[in-house]
């Protein structure tokens, strides 16, 4: 009973915020950006769109309409994965660029969360098991200036590092330019040479957020009763650890990996850039850069979505998890 | 372990409380003993502090980085422009150029000292921006309650999951790139999590006996806010400001590196941007991105510190830590 009535209320939710960034992204680029809409979508492409081109725009997306009804047919258009056309890649529609983009993007905010995620708990549960310890005192010093550090420039240090002084890895990109005369094998390489260090550089930039929570977490939990009942029943350290303790510490990560999300996406634009990497980081850049509009909010939508829906899975996994979150 | 939580000069003013370790206030009239309160307030804060490492270490790069700024600010005249760049390009550090120059001949050094005014002005004001919205939607949701408590949080939570560099980025790109621009894009984005954090501390010091007393007495609900709840909820507002202008400043630098901030000052961020740009990595030119690099990261982490150590101070459950 109580679990249905959860999930139908975040789900809930998750379709109002939906809505509102809807409703939000229209106004910011349509009603409140300065100038007319037309002018100010198509800038990126200064004096080259000709008065019909411009006309045709107007019909197309309903821009001569009132707000209301401009309103509706964003909405239409937003529904059926109709978001413009970009003016930096000469009218390429917005969503088959974005499919081009993301992959790389996938594959580096994958596995560099996974990594800082797996590091990060471990030594969480080391640092706080041993609280005070010299592997606590250090790994609190070195999460705390991580965490201080701008990630492109840590990305900048590590290029400079192991590209320029070392010669380990290539300079940037996603591939080497000699991409087609390869066999799979060599293609793989290739992909992770390139991807090694904007991978270190985003996993080494989130995993003082994985620590700092995941010890503060089993710091709480150590002092509960349930933890002293344990070792009065006389069970190992270890098996208190591992059986009574780290389970459940580990509940507010869940929520972490969703909302840290957000700012892995945002590490990740800075991260390509400094990368060269070819993902929708780096392509985000170029819409900034060329002032492509049509890009942008549509951009800014997806990475919106994205994380909503990210929110509401981890919601939901945590309220399998936890039976307390859906009684309360 | 239970230790009594810091007043802040929220105690009702007559009557000596028991206090510990403290000397029972000196006669005179209500307003003298609450100021001797608040003296003494301050001094057991101070102690606390003096004994929290990390806290000292954090205040004392700090006050390095204001006598810098302050230096940069009314001593240092060397120019900015392009056309003073006097050195050799590309060079490092050297007797006369300290943290070497940049492409365009530029001294570092001059360039990192100048970076210090915007990045902590850009800092400390979109600070004051995200204090004043969290706080005021923070108090309001908590003390009022009902829908306008639903209305705001949900608002909140909406600010939450937005993606803020995005949401950055397209305010940016949209109105405009002055410092102004990018003060109140940064205090518009980073709002949220303070109002979740002042919203709960104030649901919790709304249900203390002294306020229901005060109410008991006929205290108007500004008097309330006012005299009792937000004197309560100050510590962990000051805390949190304090970690928030570590976040500001890091949020400038990323704005600026991405080309958003105002091409017409020099912050830590923009030099960083330019390096880039310039290409500072594939060239091997570590001190041009090394210098003001260092800088973001001292001072962030200096704030970061001392947030930290007032959060131990004030939260009575993490002194046990």
């Amino acid at each position: 009973m109580g679990t249905r009535q959860y999930v139908i209320r975040k789900i809930v939710q998750a379709v109002i915020t939906l809505v509102a960034i809807l409703v939000f992204n229209f106004f910011l680029f349509r009603v409140w950006s300065p100038g007319d809409p037309v002018t100010f979508l198509t800038r990126g492409q200064g004096a080259q769109i000709s008065l019909e081109e411009r006309a045709e725009l107007i019909s197309e997306y309903g821009l001569d309409k009132p707000v209301f009804g401009q309103f509706v047919e964003y909405m239409e258009d937003t529904a059926t994965g109709k978001l413009g056309a970009s003016s930096f890649y000469q009218g390429e529609a917005v969503t088959s660029i974005f499919w081009r983009f993301l992959p790389p993007t996938l594959l580096l905010v994958g596995i560099s969360t996974a990594i800082s995620m797996v590091v990060g708990i471990w030594m969480g549960i080391r640092s706080g098991w041993r609280r005070g310890s010299s592997f606590d005192r250090f790994s609190m010093f070195f999460s705390l200036i991580l965490y201080s550090m701008p990630e492109f420039w840590l990305g900048m240090l590590l290029l400079l590092l192991f590209s320029t002084a070392l010669g380990w890895f290539p300079v940037g990109g996603r591939v080497s330019t000699s991409v087609s005369s390869m066999g799979t094998l060599e293609y793989i390489t290739d992909v992770a040479e390139h991807l090694f260090l904007p991978v270190l550089t985003l996993a080494l930039g989130y995993l003082g957020e994985f620590y700092l929570l995941m010890r503060s977490s089993l710091l709480d939990v150590l002092g509960e009763d349930y933890i002293t009942t344990a070792r009065a029943k006389g069970l190992l350290e270890r098996n208190v650890l591992n059986r009574h303790a780290v389970r459940n510490a580990l509940l507010p990560t869940v929520t972490l990996i969703a909302l840290s999300f957000g700012y892995v996406i945002g590490g990740a634009i800075t991260v390509e850039v400094v990368f060269s990497y070819q993902g929708l980081g780096l392509l985000t850049y170029t819409a900034i850069v060329s002032k492509d509009y049509w890009l942008l909010q549509g951009l800014f939508l997806f990475f919106s979505v994205a994380v909503i829906g990210f929110n509401l899975v981890s919601d939901l996994v945590y309220a399998y998890l936890d039976p307390r979150v859906r009684e309360a | 372990m239970q230790t009594p939580p810091l007043h802040v000069g929220a105690e009702p003013p007559f009557g000596p409380t028991l206090e510990d370790e403290e000397p029972s206030p000196p006669p005179g009239s209500p307003r003298q003993i609450t100021w001797a309160r608040r003296r003494a307030a301050v001094r057991r804060f101070w102690v606390a502090f003096r004994n929290d490492n990390m806290g000292v270490a954090g205040l004392t790069i700090l006050v390095f980085f204001i006598c810098v700024t302050i230096y940069a600010v009314f001593a240092d005249k060397t120019g900015l422009s392009i056309t003073e760049a006097t050195g050799p390009r590309l060079t490092p550090p050297s007797l006369e150029y300290p943290f070497g120059t940049d492409d365009q001949g530029r001294s570092v050094l001059t360039l990192t000292l100048h970076g210090s005014k915007i990045s902590l002005l850009v800092g400390l004001s979109a600070t004051v921006i995200t204090m004043v919205i969290g706080s005021a939607v923070g108090l309001i949701a908590g003390f009022r309650g009902g829908w306008l408590d639903q209305l705001l949080m949900r608002i909140t939570d909406w600010g939450l999951v937005i993606p803020w560099l995005m949401l950055a980025i397209s305010l940016a790109s949209i109105f405009g790139q002055s410092l102004f621009m990018i003060i109140l894009v940064i205090g518009l984005t980073t709002w949220p999590s303070t109002a979740r954090l002042v919203r709960s501390q104030t649901l919790s010091v709304k249900e203390r006996p002294y306020v229901e007393r005060a109410r008991a007495l006929g205290a108007s609900n500004w008097h309330l806010v006012t005299r009792h709840v937000l004197p309560n909820v100050m510590p962990v507002i000051m805390a949190n400001t304090v970690l928030i202008v570590a976040i500001a400043i890091l949020s400038e630098t990323a704005l600026s590196f991405l080309g958003l901030g105002d091409p017409l000052s020099k912050s830590w961020g923009s030099i960083l941007e330019r390096a880039s740009n310039g290409g500072a990595a594939t060239q091997g030119a570590w001190w041009w991105l090394g210098a003001p690099g260092l800088c973001i990261v001292l001072v962030v982490l200096a704030f970061t510190m001392i947030g930290f150590a007032l959060d131990q101070i004030i939260n009575p459950r993490l002194r046990e830590r």
